[in-house]
């Protein structure tokens, strides 16, 4: 036996767990569920509640000889002498005796529940929680049935407590476990809430302004063991034993967040199933048991009244409601008219399936490989396919003497799960290497934070990498050689990159640099070798997804090179403008609302498929309904390229059809034959396309197994309510370099461009206005990001702007207007946050505006 | 016989450095400074010398467990002197500052500490001033800060502040306050030796405890021994109030018995306005209170085992014949209602429960019922708390309970007056005597 495994006996059943594991998880991990309501398994322990109080004995020895003290029949002689203690602070120890059935321990729960029922309102019949609350779980399983306290002399507080305009707090309800200010504190890094006053009046109170200010609080109301914090979005909307969990997929970010979407059917729907709530579902490789904000609120555009309900066809100008044969005839008959100029975009948060198919119309359909993203700012899934972070890899099993480099990226507003994970490897003792061109929250959990000059991003990383390849002692004044030496010495490496002030082009040579710093470290690579790797900031969801699957000018399915490669989306924009495009098919995104096209311009045909009539629909001369991710299923891939499944949760809004069914039904009137029937089948041809993927299918995707920490089923109140997870975890494809070697890329040295002037770079926002989330936006309204221009002092001064004016932001022919905040920006830079997308880091013009008149 | 603590009841200014250092004031500190630091611990472990906030804990031992290297480590010293009925520390840091100043400085000295806090009860602020003054006085002479006395050994010195939490006496409250936290006590492991203030090997005293060191440093643990007893050695300040003729701090000798602090014409001098003795408070309000029976155990930390009771941080609360219990009872879990910090449950629920209870009761509205569920209630606390205040709370009724259990009885109204009231009446009602 392993000496780092500790045995003890457990109401007489023995169990080995590692040194350092708590009695509490050590009675769990042999089905003994000592019941808790403070203890959470990823937080501290604090042993507040003392629910979990049991007898526990250590064997006793001679103090003298310090040999054990034996009974007369030779077992050892246990000594209970401390009387009751927390199982959940008490770490387990050689020979100890856990009793946790005894009299005493029954005893010691019903009297702490008695406690906490004596000012608890007892509301249950009209409370969020009733019916998944581990007070109500426990109390019928350990309480007596009746409380000695006269109900008179029960203490009432407020029961409508905003902290925020997302999470409210019953006071009356609340049991002081502290579990909400302790994630706060511990996981999420934002102590925003705390606790006020004292005694029976301790209180949770925020801190911040807005109340609550952080993108995880919808978490506490998972781990709350009551119904003391509910959302503004499913307090008292249902009852949890009306509802259908349903597992799904973060419809958002790259990270693939596991969640489950409760639904009920409503008279007031019109006896259609709709969403109730959004909660995380446990994925320890993944999103362990957390979700953002972003992923738990912003689902409401899948309802939106706003929703398209039926094809439009142009007619007389106007977009007029059709069928959907006529206007499939009408697409299928406008492509083929545009032969060899006809051109595809897609958005990057439709399924794999989907994705697929409009690849195959195109390529085997149209004959052309004029298919892009529509709004490709990030490159590099070629390499990624090399490189990428290697299959079985967990962000949680990295620690000391591992090295995270992160380069042009701001994770908390990107991908907020990564960062949450990168902050407590961090904890763990993992060195963080940030490269940015200016500060980032995940800086403060940096050991090197290191920046970049606009334009200089790439010259800067091949200084760092070439010089993590020269044995050094570590000890350097220079911040990038001090850099290189902690990378040079990794033991696992992770490299994430992101797209922040930089063009496609320095992006992907970005993404080469790091793959060579991954493929060569003293001659022993990191690249294929389990917890290293690559991971692209994919600025949505299946951005890895529409790469696998061939969305790109030069990449069959599969990443195989074509021979000829087809026009990139700004070459369409362009071809559009001028006429040499003639055709445009736009699949789930909005190229003109985003800045990126010009009007249709003078295209003959523009098709979008989508669920809101954007600025691109409106132009459109057909229009196609698409359905949400919650209305049909489908697969995604995340930035770690793990295939995961999503199911179907409410019924379809008006005619609606998946994107995958529209687009194998256009497939068939261009010639691809009959429709594949389901997206299960259209996954069977995925398979065959894209190698990578071999072995997967809906089945494979769909197996589960038993995590650790223990959370969600009948014992929801060890954890929280997280969900468990019963519905897959998916399959990582197996990047090159783990099953061959790869060989080093090529980045030609490229002089550096320095131009004068001040150089403008867009930095991301979580709630930065997009299609989706601004049909969910009225929960969120007062945290939506709004276009803000962030100045240094200086610069400000010379562009004549003061913190708070209005500016007008001129860069790359994109006009926008903007707030400008002074003295948050590196000088020689101006941030803009807020909007959608501005490539590269161009040159700007600031132009401060008169203060409009207010009627 | 000189007071060894109280040493200003013998030297008038001896609050002044100048004074002080008269009266071989810092000659202590001068003298470790040249000593090995384990040696100073080791005196002061063989003096004996048991923390004086109430626990007793051997206070050399307290040293020891600090990790010997490198690193910040801290003295902090409770002055949060918040117990009912408890003024030492007070008239410590008021008249005889230096002492208690040498004493933790000698303390750092010995673990290896840079800097030192004081964190004094927030009411106490003429104490605090003076103290603060104490220090001003120690910077400005080379006692306090780089380089003390030449010796080498730096170390610095702050006052803070609480804000009025009976809690922040406990030992990891108090350092949880001082970090800018709650005032909430943490669930030990870790020990503050271990992991205390900002997370580092920290040693808290209380200030009375400190004020015996330079005494102990100068004329050594043998010394030190010749006063009190085996267990119990050296002097103690004993908090004297209630209803006796002269309230007020004593310095005795350990090992004295209650009756001859009650009734000696040198301390109490006896129970005032002629009247009879009824009960005391040991150990103000969080000890059991006891009878005249335990009048002649001696005050030592094991004096009292027999009665039940403790001699804590011996602040004797001296009740008369007119006392009523049921009264001091509910007063005391007032205060502990009033206090409870609200980390654990046990002690905030009980503790509100309890007073509900006791006030029902003291009304005369209380049932049978009643009695047995504030018995149940205080027995349920008792034991189940993250720390101690719980216990403490339960202290005075189920010590009343024990030694006047027919004054309860007697405020318990008859059942018809009760159902009157339209109260569910379950058992059956006992008469008063």
């Amino acid at each position: 036996m392993s000496d780092d495994l500790v045995t003890l006996s457990v109401d007489g059943v023995e169990v080995s767990v590692p040194k350092g594991t708590l009695v509490v998880d050590a009675a769990k991990k042999i089905g003994n569920d000592i019941p808790v309501f403070c203890y959470h398994p990823k937080l501290e322990p604090v042993g507040m509640c003392r629910m979990c109080l049991v007898e526990i004995g250590l064997p006793m020895r001679d103090r003298a000889t310090g040999e054990p003290l034996l009974n007369e029949d030779g077992t050892p002689q246990i000594n209970f002498g401390r009387g009751l203690q927390t199982g959940c602070t008490v770490q387990v120890s050689p020979g100890m005796v856990v009793r946790t059935k005894t009299d005493p321990v029954e005893q010691a729960r019903a009297d702490v529940i008695e406690f906490l029922l004596t000012s608890h309102p007892l509301d249950c019949p009209i409370c969020d929680k009733g019916g998944e609350c581990p007070l109500q779980n426990l109390t019928m399983r350990h309480g007596r049935g009746n409380s000695r306290m006269v109900f008179a002399d029960k203490l009432h507080m407020e029961k409508h407590v905003p902290l925020g305009d997302l999470i409210f707090l019953d006071r009356e309800r609340c049991i002081q476990c502290a579990r909400c200010v302790r994630f706060q504190d511990e996981v999420a890094g934002d102590p925003v809430i705390g606790f006020h006053n004292r005694g029976r009046h301790l209180e949770i109170a925020t801190l911040s302004e807005p109340g609550f200010d952080s993108y995880w609080s919808g978490n506490t109301t998972d781990i709350c063991p009551v119904g003391a914090l509910t959302t503004a979005d499913f307090r008292f909307g249902a009852r949890p034993w009306e509802l259908t969990p349903v597992a799904t997929l973060s419809p958002h970010c790259p990270s693939g967040s596991n969640m489950t979407v409760s639904t009920r059917r409503e008279a007031k729907a019109g006896g259609r199933s709709v969403i109730k709530r959004v909660m995380p579902r446990q994925h320890e490789a993944v999103n362990e048991i957390w979700i953002s904000d972003k992923d738990r609120f912003v689902h409401h555009f899948a309802e939106s009244a706003d929703r398209l309900t039926q094809p439009l066809v142009r007619k007389n100008g106007k977009l007029v409601a059709a069928s959907w044969t006529e206007a499939l005839d009408v697409v299928a008959g406008k492509l083929q008219q545009a032969g060899t100029a006809v051109a595809g975009v897609s958005g990057d948060r439709l399924s794999n399936e989907d994705l697929f198919l409009f690849q195959e119309l195109f390529r085997k359909g149209l004959k052309s490989n004029n298919l892009d993203l529509a709004n490709g700012r990030l490159a590099g899934g070629d390499i990624v396919a090399q490189v990428g972070i290697s299959s079985g890899s967990n962000l949680k099993d990295l620690g000391k003497g591992d090295v995270v480099v992160v380069v042009a990226s701001d994770l908390h507003e990107e991908v907020p799960v990564w960062w949450l994970r990168l902050k407590q490897a961090a904890e763990r003792g993992a060195a963080i290497v940030t490269l940015n061109v200016r500060g980032t929250r995940l800086d403060k959990y940096a050991k090197h934070a290191l920046r970049y000059v606009p334009g200089e991003a790439v010259a800067t990383l091949r200084q760092l990498v070439n010089q993590s390849k020269v044995e050094t002692d570590g000890q350097s004044d220079d911040p990038i050689a001090a850099a290189a030496a902690t990378v040079g010495s990794a033991g696992n490496l992770v490299a994430f990159y992101g797209a922040e002030g930089l063009t496609y082009d320095e992006t992907e040579s970005v993404a080469k640099l790091l793959a060579n710093l991954l493929l060569l470290k003293n001659g022993d690579g990191h690249a294929g070798k389990k917890n290293n790797g690559l991971i692209p900031v994919w600025p949505h969801n299946n951005t890895q997804g529409a790469w696998d699957m061939g969305i790109h000018p030069s990449f069959a399915p599969g990443y195989k090179a074509l021979p000829e490669a087809g026009l990139d989306a700004h070459a369409m924009y362009e071809g559009a403008a001028s006429g040499t495009v003639k055709a445009l098919y736009v699949l789930g995104a909005d190229p003109i609302g985003d800045g990126l096209m010009d009007g249709r311009g003078k295209l003959d045909f523009l098709v979008v498929q989508e669920m809101f009539l954007t600025a691109t629909a409106a132009a459109a001369d057909v229009v196609l309904p698409a359905q949400s991710w919650v209305e049909r299923e489908g697969t995604f891939t995340n930035a770690e390229r793990r295939v995961q499944r999503y199911y179907p949760a409410i019924t379809p809004v008006g005619d609606s059809r998946a994107d995958w069914q529209i687009l194998a039904q256009v497939g068939e009137r261009v010639g691809l034959g009959k429709p594949a029937l389901a997206a299960s089948l259209v996954f069977r041809d995925v398979v065959k396309a894209v190698k990578q993927y071999k072995g997967m299918d809906y089945r494979s995707l769909a197996k589960y197994e038993k995590q650790w920490p223990d959370v969600g089923g009948d014992d929801l109140y060890y954890g929280g309510n997280a969900y468990e997870n019963r519905s897959g975890l998916g399959q990582q494809w197996v990047a090159a370099a783990e099953s061959g070697k790869v060989g080093m890329f090529e980045v030609a040295e490229t002089a550096v461009k320095s131009s004068p002037g001040l150089k403008l770079v867009r930095t991301a926002a979580l709630y930065t206005p997009g299609t989706l989330i601004s049909h969910s936006a009225a929960l969120l309204g007062p945290r939506m990001a709004q276009p803000t221009l962030s100045l240094s002092t200086a610069d400000a001064r010379k562009v004549g702007v003061a913190d708070g004016n209005r500016v007008e932001v001129t860069a790359n022919g994109m006009t926008m207007t903007a707030t400008a905040r002074v003295g948050d920006a590196p000088d020689g830079v101006a941030l803009i946050s807020g909007v959608a997308y501005v490539p590269g880091t161009a040159v700007v013009q600031i132009r401060k505006l008169q203060e409009e008149k207010v009627a | 016989m000189a007071h060894i603590l109280l040493r200003h009841r013998d030297v008038e200014n001896i609050h002044q450095l100048d004074v002080y250092r008269q009266h071989q004031g810092y000659e202590a500190l001068q003298k470790v400074l040249g000593m090995e630091p384990a040696a100073v611990t080791n005196i002061v472990r063989d003096s004996g010398l048991r923390g004086r906030g109430g626990a007793g804990f051997p206070t050399g031992m307290k040293w020891g467990f600090i990790p010997k290297g490198a690193g910040e480590k801290y003295v902090v010293i409770n002055s949060d002197e918040s117990e009912m009925g408890t003024f030492k520390d007070r008239e410590l840091l008021e008249r005889n500052p230096h002492q208690v100043i040498e004493g933790a400085l000698i303390a750092a000295y010995a673990i290896g500490a840079k800097q030192i806090y004081n964190y004094c009860r927030g009411e106490f602020m003429d104490a605090g001033y003076a103290f603060e003054q104490a220090l001003k006085d120690c910077y400005a002479n080379g006692l306090l800060g780089e380089n003390i006395l030449g010796s080498g050994f730096s170390c610095d010195f702050s006052m803070y502040f609480g804000a009025g939490a009976y809690i922040c006496g406990e030992e990891t409250a108090l350092l949880n306050s001082l970090m800018g936290n709650l005032g909430q006590p943490w669930s030990k492991p870790p020990f503050p030796a271990v992991e205390g203030l900002y997370a580092r090997p920290t040693v808290v005293n209380n200030t009375e405890t400190l004020a015996n060191v330079p005494p102990i440093i100068l004329n050594g643990a043998e010394w030190y021994k010749q006063f009190g007893t085996d267990r119990s050695p050296g002097p103690k300040i004993v908090c004297l109030s209630g209803h006796v003729n002269k309230p007020g701090n004593y310095e005795i000798i350990m090992g004295m018995t209650y009756r001859e602090l009650i009734y000696s014409e040198a301390y109490g001098g006896g129970i005032s306005n002629g009247k009879a003795f009824k009960a005391m408070l040991p150990s103000g309000g969080s000890g059991p209170v006891v009878v005249e029976d335990a009048l002649d155990a001696p005050m030592t930390y094991e004096g009292l085992t027999p009665f039940g009771s403790v001699m804590g941080s011996a602040s004797v609360v001296i009740m008369d014949e007119t006392v009523d219990m049921v009264w001091m009872a509910m007063k005391c879990v007032h205060f502990f209602h009033h206090e409870s910090c609200g980390k654990c449950t046990p002690c905030r629920e009980g503790t509100y429960w309890m007073e509900k209870l006791l006030k029902r009761i003291y009304k005369g509205q209380g049932t049978q019922e009643d009695l047995q569920t504030l018995r149940s209630v205080a027995s349920n606390i008792g034991g189940r708390t993250l720390c101690a205040l719980g216990d403490f709370a339960i202290n005075p009724v189920l010590s009343t309970f024990r030694h006047f259990p027919q004054e309860y009885e007697a405020k318990i109204k008859p059942a018809a007056a009760v159902n009157g009231q339209g109260k569910k009446q379950t058992a059956v009602p006992v008469a008063a005597d």
